[in-house]
């Protein structure tokens, strides 16, 4: 994947517009932020690993499978899990199964909300490669062209276990220090708004809604 | 209470002034909380009492009917059950009895009875969410924890019949893949009772509940004039005094070889409708035993049908429906000859409650009350928009 | 249920089709179906409005809309089939006669692409958002091309013939020839 493999559309929609014509929103676009000292990062890294706080926004029908998650059969608050009303408090996105085009602009909306560093779990086959509907004219195929992935859970539906199994991993790759998922976003954000406006064919929101 | 400062309400609309900046637009969802599924609400407010709603659905359509026009039969098996989470084995069943009917397969006896403990096992299920989810959107948390614990133990059950915990995949065109494993017996008594225990609990802490009663009762009353014009039915339309019961009226698997009777309330409010819910709860429960004693346990459990790769049913159209939680669901299946299914349409419940009923029920209700009376009529989105 | 529709037959021009004793399919012409629909709730006690969607007769160049509704009881149900011309699809509204008509309606629009003149809100967004091809449930919109067009697939997905793959696990499957409709 590079990000020469497609052409860009436009970068940003305030971008060229005279000053009184531009929109009334900020029109900055993310901006990577660098690791700092190793052994402050490392710290950091266990504190957000043990701190997952998961925004309740169910997508799809994987959103069924978090119920018994939350709540006292499988209890994630053991692992330190927690889930949040609001994007600004949450830093794991699961994006519960397949996408379709209308709720894929609410989850960029509430992704570019989350607060950084944040983390997106793909539950479900239907998000590595379409599933069951690979072949539908509503639902995105391959969800890391439109949002940095950092794990997948494979599965339709993927069990409780397979999720904490998830988790774990997701764990382990924030530990290690590789769960750069937010600098990629910002890094490639070209690459990332043209495919998202190329499936988004009524664009009227701000490109980055921080 | 003076009313003058609210706008005046026309044929169900309220006619108001945005611009006269007495009234709030609130735009609830999809990513909130307090909505059931994946849909949004445009809610007009003023002060607390909501005076006008919008509801917004198609977040979760993936175009099922679009897709099964392009797989054959047998693809669709797999596909139909992905239409309703909670409540998947309606819908297997449905695809199931259409194409039976169009291509005249006949089904074993013994299928029909394990169908009819499915339905009713997934029935039973789905209204353990639902009692969750009720008591969750009134504040008391605790019984919707109880609830998903409970509920839990019915998936495990489904997992030992099918491997699968919420898409079972198990009734299948010709009867279903797999008798009961052994010891299941058991291990159901076990659970219903565990159900049962459940069920005392929040008898007591809801239903007995001063603040539940007080927030429920003359909730979203429908009136018994409104059943035919909003398409109300299941439970919603049976609380306002109807006594329609696809499983009574026109008997599908074996329902007609079972005793109960239908539940119908009288005040048609959301309390009411939550004491219906919760009869058909005790009556789930009584009907699983009622199968589990008189179910035949011998015989054969699937006719096969003619090599599902090729197989082509004639042409015709029919329309078939059963009794879900949610009210009567049906599948209107139109073949032409070929391999493929020419059109498959799903009637889903929540398709009248969720839009035409919702927008007319909601004008003048709390705003703190919307996520309880939208629980209450039991909305489930995928079925909308599919 | 066939007194029903002798009853009908002599008030209306209809054609009718039994599929069992409790569901029949009658034939009707766009121009009497409102009238058709408002005699069947008022007099016969066809209350019930289950359901009202379309298929796309793409062979005849004809949309067939079916409206299925449910006696009182609930026990019997009569669909009305309407034909329609494919091009500059048109048909009365019948939202006054049931509220949750004009969903079914606003989605026949957005979907087929059938226009409803006068039902409300017949040309607000229902479903879809931003839709710029033809309405995607027509029989002409192929779904897997505007898939694999729009959004991204991933590579390694194959499909094998059937008999192809049943070839690989039993030597001795027949070679049967295909029917018609064959499997692609």
């Amino acid at each position: 994947m590079k990000s020469t493999e497609n052409k860009i559309i436009h970068p940003l929609e305030n971008a060229g517009v005279p000053e009184d014509q531009r929109h009334l929103y900020c029109d900055a676009s993310p901006r990577p932020y660098p690791a700092l000292n190793k052994y402050v990062e490392r710290f950091l890294n266990w504190a957000r690993a043990n701190s997952l706080w998961i925004l309740g926004y169910g997508t799809g029908c994987g959103a069924i499978e978090l119920r018994p998650l939350l709540t006292s059969r499988f209890d994630i608050s053991q692992y330190g899990m927690n889930p949040r009303p609001t994007p600004r408090q949450s830093s794991v996105f699961i994006i519960g199964g397949y996408l379709s085009v209308k709720t894929l602009k609410r989850v960029i909306r509430s992704y570019e909300q989350m607060q950084n560093p944040k983390f997106v779990v793909g539950l479900g086959s239907c998000t590595v490669n379409g599933g069951m509907y690979w072949d539908s004219y509503n639902t995105v195929n391959r969800l890391d062209y439109y949002l940095p992935v950092d794990v997948y859970v494979a599965g339709c539906m993927p069990r409780p276990e397979a999720i904490i199994a998830g988790f774990e991993k997701l764990k382990s790759t924030i530990m290690a220090g590789q769960a750069e998922g937010a600098n990629e976003y910002a890094e490639r954000f070209d690459w990332y708004k043209s495919n998202q406006k190329k499936i988004i064919k009524d664009w009227d929101m701000p490109d980055y809604n921080w | 209470m003076d009313r003058s400062k609210f706008p005046e309400i026309v044929d169900g609309k309220s006619q108001y002034d945005l611009d006269s900046g007495r009234f709030v637009k609130i735009w609830n969802g999809p990513q909130h909380p307090g909505v059931t599924g994946n849909m949004a609400l445009e809610v007009v407010i003023s002060g607390d009492e909501v005076v006008d709603l919008k509801t917004h659905v198609g977040y979760l359509h993936r175009g099922f009917e679009k897709l099964m026009e392009q797989r054959l039969y047998i693809q669709n098996f797999p596909l139909v059950c992905r239409i309703c989470v909670p409540e998947p084995d309606t819908n297997e069943y449905l695809y199931a009895a259409a194409v039976e009917e169009l291509s005249g397969l006949e089904v074993p006896e013994r299928a029909q009875w394990l169908r009819t403990l499915t339905l009713e096992m997934s029935r039973l299920a789905s209204f353990i969410m639902w009692l969750g989810g009720q008591a969750g959107s009134f504040g008391m948390g605790t019984v919707g924890q109880w609830a998903v614990a409970v509920r839990d133990y019915v998936l495990d059950l489904f997992e030992a019949i099918t491997g699968g915990r919420i898409y079972h995949m198990y009734i299948t065109p010709g009867g279903v893949r797999d008798i009961l494993p052994e010891g299941f017996d058991a291990d159901l008594e076990d659970v219903l009772k565990k159900v049962e225990k459940f069920m005392h609990d929040a008898e007591i802490v809801l239903f007995h509940n001063a603040v539940f009663k007080k927030r429920t009762k003359g909730l979203g009353i429908i009136t018994p004039d409104m059943i035919d014009p909003y398409g109300i039915l299941g439970p919603n339309a049976r609380a306002a005094g109807s006594t329609r019961d696809v499983r009574k009226d026109s008997p599908y698997a074996v329902y007609d070889k079972l005793e109960f009777n239908v539940i119908v309330g009288s005040d048609s409010d959301a309390y009411d409708r939550a004491r219906c819910r919760f009869q058909e709860m005790q009556q789930s429960i009584e009907l699983i035993r009622q199968i589990m004693e008189i179910m035949p346990r011998k015989g054969s459990f699937y006719n096969r049908p003619p090599n599902v790769l090729h197989w082509q049913i004639p042409p015709g159209e029919t329309y078939v429906k059963a009794e879900s939680t949610r009210g009567e669901y049906g599948y209107y299946v139109v073949s032409d000859g070929s391999n493929k299914p020419r059109r498959v349409y799903v009637k889903g419940p929540s398709y009248t409650h969720a839009v035409a009923l919702f927008e007319q029920m909601a004008v003048g209700t709390n705003y703190a009350d919307l996520p309880g009376l939208m629980v209450s009529l039991h909305t489930y989105p995928p079925e909308i928009e599919r | 249920m066939n007194s029903l529709i002798k009853r009908l037959k002599m008030q209306f021009d209809v054609e009718e089709q039994t599929q069992r004793s409790n569901l029949s399919f009658i034939n009707a012409t766009a121009l009497q179906l409102p009238a058709l629909l408002t005699h069947l709730r008022d007099y016969e006690k066809y209350t019930q409005l289950i359901f009202l969607t379309a298929v796309d007769r793409i062979e005849d160049n004809q949309f067939q809309l079916t409206y299925m509704l449910a006696d009182e009881s609930s026990q019997n149900n009569i669909g009305v089939r309407v034909r329609i011309d494919r091009e500059n699809a048109v048909m009365t509204s019948i939202a006054h006669l049931w509220h949750h008509a004009r969903t079914y309606q606003q989605e026949l629009r957005e979907m087929f692409g059938i226009d409803f003149p006068g039902s409300p809100g017949v040309n607000d967004n229902f479903i879809l958002e931003g839709w710029e091809e033809i309405p995607p449930m027509r029989r002409d919109f192929d779904t897997r091309e505007y898939s694999e067009k729009t959004y991204f697939p991933r590579p390694g997905r194959s499909t094998t013939h059937p008999r192809t793959a049943m070839k690989a696990v039993d030597p001795d499957y027949p070679e049967l020839p295909l029917m018609k409709g064959r499997v692609k």
